[in-house]
């Protein structure tokens, strides 16, 4: 019986061990091989590469040969900065008033505000498209902005909810009590304490948006062309190495930022939560 | 009273007596800007496009259920919603078989190892998803990784054919939505009580029949957390279907695409989507309801 659950034990260690062996290896060797790849000599993206050069770097920083490139990573950057911002102002505002709201209508209303999250990007995306055409928009940043607020909210919102239901209400109540007014201890007390919570979910949001595909496909054209777009069309037809260097700027970044943002808010623990 | 608040009109209208109440009704509409965002450029967009989905030509001027009927009448169409339901479900297995272990091992490792494994766990994550699309046509073409060590070692002589594939496309997919999977599954495996596994063990129970009778049921909600939005996310992941599936394998997103904005078939495109959206709401539905019973089986 013993030598048998031994035994047993022995498989159970080496099955579960080389599959997460598998798992580990899957997630992390392509983003090395890709960064890697980024610094090769030669014009194909052979791996191993073939020597070592800064070549498509150079390409990627010009500013003549690569102009189409940075004016679609400006217009990333712009329009994440724009509606993390307006994420961060009504999706912070909506935790505060639905997170220990148990009436049903304030949890219809969170179930809709984290909808994004499951519903499909391109269902959205097309629909948005429709309806500023068909209503008499103009194709502009501002609709693309708008367009990743509804789809990025909800980052913000699970990090805050989770804040905010952590908070003890008896901080509330006894600022109340001392006689400071609603407005007063949101600014002193509550607010201060999910802010880390909020934080994180903007984060998320940033990168989220930074990254999005389903809505800016549909909302973008070529006066607004944003990064992952443009990247998808330097993939589509001949492969552009440029992608490359891109991809290795955007690693590199992301690893940066990861540090920072655990330093910080210590975000992996918040995304665990 | 305090006198340093600010003039606002929630101070000037919550005096101490009525306080409670009145700040209650304030919290409340608080969602009120997001909920008439969301009511504006969300819930109308998404009626109109159930509005469109209903016109028989593509100027949007003949209503009639003539683009369902073309859709629905046609084989080809129930052959495109099976082959992206299938994806996802492959992409969920992947996930489960290779994640699932991964997530048994940060159980056990020591607490600096667990902050090692989820930074590369989440990492991902943070990296666009064209970039993690893109490393995989390096991973997986003709002068890619695998097709190189492959060779090296004699095991083909030709490089094999694995992007534009399905096989190629689930291995992709796999490692783009792993987070997704192993973050709600880690979070409720590391609730897990310690003592149940060390009873299990004490009773004599192997590994094996620990995992399968104790952890497995206890973490399913987590499972059913990651398989949700695993699927729910790769059978939307457009980019990655049409760049390393390519033009010969034909999912729901790649046909919304082409009939919105190649064709400009507005209807029709409008249906497709919306077939989309009714399967991935379907599975996701299910899949939710088996989590919910398999977690009454645990407590009953």
């Amino acid at each position: 019986m013993g030598r048998r659950r031994s035994l047993a034990d022995l498989s159970y260690s080496l099955v579960i061990g080389s599959l997460a062996t598998l798992a580990l290896l899957i997630i992390v060797a392509p983003v090395v091989i890709v960064l890697t790849t980024s610094f090769t000599e030669g014009r194909s993206l052979k791996f191993p590469p073939t020597g070592f050069s800064l070549q498509w770097y150079e390409a990627l920083f010009d500013a003549s040969k690569s102009r189409q490139i940075h004016r679609a990573v400006y217009n990333s950057l712009e329009v994440a900065a724009w509606s993390t911002g307006f994420g961060i102002l009504f999706g912070s505002m909506a935790s505060l008033g639905l997170a220990r709201n148990r009436h049903r209508l304030a949890r219809v209303a969170d179930g809709l505000f984290m909808s994004p999250l499951v519903l499909p990007g391109l269902t959205f995306g097309l629909a948005a498209l429709m309806y500023f055409t068909l209503i008499g928009f103009r194709p502009s940043l501002n609709l693309i902005i708008a367009g990743h607020m509804i789809v990025t909210v909800p980052f913000i919102i699970r990090t805050t909810s989770a804040s905010i239901s952590q908070l003890d209400p008896a901080l509330n109540d006894s600022s109340q009590s001392l006689g400071a007014s609603w407005f007063y201890t949101m600014r002193r007390v509550t607010l201060p304490l999910i802010a880390p919570g909020i934080f994180a979910g903007a984060f998320l949001a940033f990168m989220a948006s930074i990254d999005n595909v389903p809505v800016s496909l549909f909302l973008s054209t070529a006066r607004t062309d944003m990064l992952p777009i443009r990247m998808w069309g330097m993939m589509e037809s001949t492969l552009d190495p440029r992608i490359a260097a891109v991809s290795g700027v955007l690693i590199t970044a992301a690893f940066l930022l990861m540090l920072v943002m655990e330093w910080t808010v210590g975000l992996t623990r918040r995304m665990r939560d | 009273m305090r006198t340093m608040t600010p003039p606002s009109p929630d101070g000037a209208t919550s005096p101490a007596d009525g306080g409670g109440k009145r700040s209650v009704l304030a919290e409340w509409q608080l969602a009120l800007p997001l909920a008439l965002a969301f009511a504006s450029i969300f819930l109308a967009p998404l009626l109109m496009l159930v509005g469109v989905s209903f016109f028989n030509d593509d100027k949007i001027t003949q209503p009639g259920f003539g683009q369902w009927a073309k859709f629905l009448g046609d084989p080809f169409s129930y052959k495109v919603i099976a082959d992206t339901m299938l994806l996802g479900l492959k992409t969920v297995c992947a996930t489960i078989v290779i994640g699932y272990p991964l997530a048994l091992i940060y159980l056990d490792a020591s607490p600096r190892l667990q902050k090692v494994l989820i930074f590369i766990i989440v990492m991902p994550l943070l990296l666009s998803v064209v970039v993690r699309t893109f490393a995989w046509i390096v991973v997986l073409g003709r002068e890619g990784v695998v097709n190189t060590l492959l060779m090296q070692f004699g095991i083909i002589s030709e490089p094999l054919r694995l992007l534009q594939t399905e096989l190629g496309l689930v291995i992709s997919l796999t490692q783009i939505e792993m987070p997704l999977m192993l973050l709600p599954l880690i979070s409720v495996m590391s609730r897990l009580d310690p003592n149940l596994r060390d009873a299990s063990s004490a009773l004599g129970a192997s590994r094996w029949r620990t995992l399968f009778k104790v952890i497995v049921p206890l973490s399913m909600p987590g499972l059913v957390a990651g398989c949700l939005l695993v699927f729910a996310s790769s059978t939307t992941a457009f980019i990655s279907q049409t760049v390393i599936g390519g033009v010969r394998l034909i999912y729901l997103p790649l046909l919304i695409w082409q009939q919105s904005l190649v064709v400009f078939n507005w209807p029709f495109a409008a249906v497709v989507s919306l077939t989309l959206l009714v399967s991935v709401l379907t599975v996701v539905s299910a899949l939710s309801y088996l989590g919910r019973r398999s977690g009454g089986y645990v407590h009953g």
